[in-house]
């Protein structure tokens, strides 16, 4: 599940979520990656049955 | 991938320190964080009480959480931009947090003290919204920590902020914006309050992870008129050399604290007056606030 906007996208799983954010060409750096109520790093891996939420990190504007 | 301290299960990889965390040493390296900040910078002592500026999103209320914890006294402001169903939703966040946590909370409304809010500001100066909108905050939060009694206001402004206005800054080259960047800036004036930054030697990743592990319930959806502002292309820019070479937003932002900024101190010499209509400081006559609220008066 990726945010901003909310959206669902199917990926091939049994992967590292590295391989899935190379994929998606998302940088490591700008998400927190989410498995049900916890997060994960990179080098974890997801099934194919799994769902796994990208939350961006980032805010902006002038604050 | 192992916590570096206790070898348990790692949530989080922080690749600018070499280091991965679980959980409860995350939340630990946070706030060691945020107490060197407090500390290097003297950004206020223990019996001063601090207003903290709450948006709703993760980098204040991760803020306002670390200092109610490490058992400051606090006073959360929520200034109310009157954008659509995002500030209804930030204010409810903000009220729920400091409910949940028997904390002060104050709640000031733009269209109150502009005359009206943000979405016709923007329509009005026909600039950035981002602009009349960070003037606004800034002036706001001046006033109420000055009507509160209160002597300093800390934001949420983490590295990835401040890495990126420095970008900004040095790509037009506004040497008179340098000086004034830094995490503590001082009161100059008895009518300005000292601004302090306890964030900013922290990653906006860093700080989301924070939210996350507290379960603090913060608004994950962007601001709706965030989407274009050139700080977030600064942001996207620092975010690709931080991927190809891990530390390089710390590195540039550090750098320039510990051996540049001095350097462009002596250039700002500005005369302090106070505003003839509001009594705020300005350095000319009548305060941009109060320009901003007269032009939205002529037009609204």
């Amino acid at each position: 599940m990726l945010r901003n906007p909310k959206r669902e996208v199917e990926v091939a799983g049994n992967r590292r979520v590295k391989d899935v954010l190379r994929e998606l060409e998302i940088l490591p750096e700008t998400v927190l990656v989410i498995r049900g109520d916890e997060l994960i790093t990179a080098d974890q891996v997801v099934s194919d049955t799994e769902t796994i939420e990208l939350r961006p990190v980032m805010s902006g504007g002038a604050r | 991938m192992k916590c570096r301290k206790c070898g348990d299960r790692a949530i989080l990889e922080l690749r600018r320190h070499n280091a991965a965390f679980c959980a409860p040493d995350f939340v630990e390296f946070f706030r060691n964080q945020v107490r060197e900040a407090i500390r290097r910078y003297r950004m206020f002592e223990r019996d001063e009480q601090v207003l903290v500026a709450v948006s709703g999103g993760k980098d204040s209320l991760a803020l306002w959480d670390v200092l109610i914890d490490e058992g400051y006294r606090t006073t959360g402001l929520y200034l109310d931009l009157g954008i659509f169903d995002y500030s209804v939703e930030s204010r409810a966040k903000c009220e729920a947090f400091a409910a949940a946590r028997g904390v002060p909370l104050l709640v000031r409304r733009v269209a109150d003290e502009v005359g009206a809010p943000v979405p016709v500001i923007k329509q009005v100066t026909r600039r950035p919204p981002c602009s009349g909108c960070g003037l606004s905050k800034r002036y706001l939060m001046n006033r109420v920590a000055l009507d509160e009694g209160l002597p300093v206001v800390a934001t949420g402004h983490n590295l990835d902020d401040e890495a990126a206005t420095l970008f900004g800054s040095v790509m037009h080259w506004r040497t008179e914006a340098l000086p004034r960047q830094s995490p503590a800036l001082p009161s100059t004036h008895p009518k300005l309050v000292r601004r302090v930054k306890p964030l900013f030697r922290l990653s906006e990743r860093e700080t989301a992870a924070y939210a996350f592990v507290r379960k603090i319930d913060y608004i994950v959806e962007e601001c709706p008129f965030a989407v274009g502002a050139t700080s977030i292309a600064h942001k996207e820019t620092l975010n690709r050399m931080e991927d190809a070479s891990p530390g390089a937003k710390h590195n540039f932002l550090f750098g320039f604290l510990d051996r540049a900024r001095a350097a462009f101190e002596q250039v700002e010499n500005v005369t302090l007056n106070e505003c003839v209509r509001c009594g705020q400081v300005t350095t000319g006559t009548l305060c941009a606030f109060c320009k901003l609220a007269d032009q939205v008066k002529r037009s609204v």
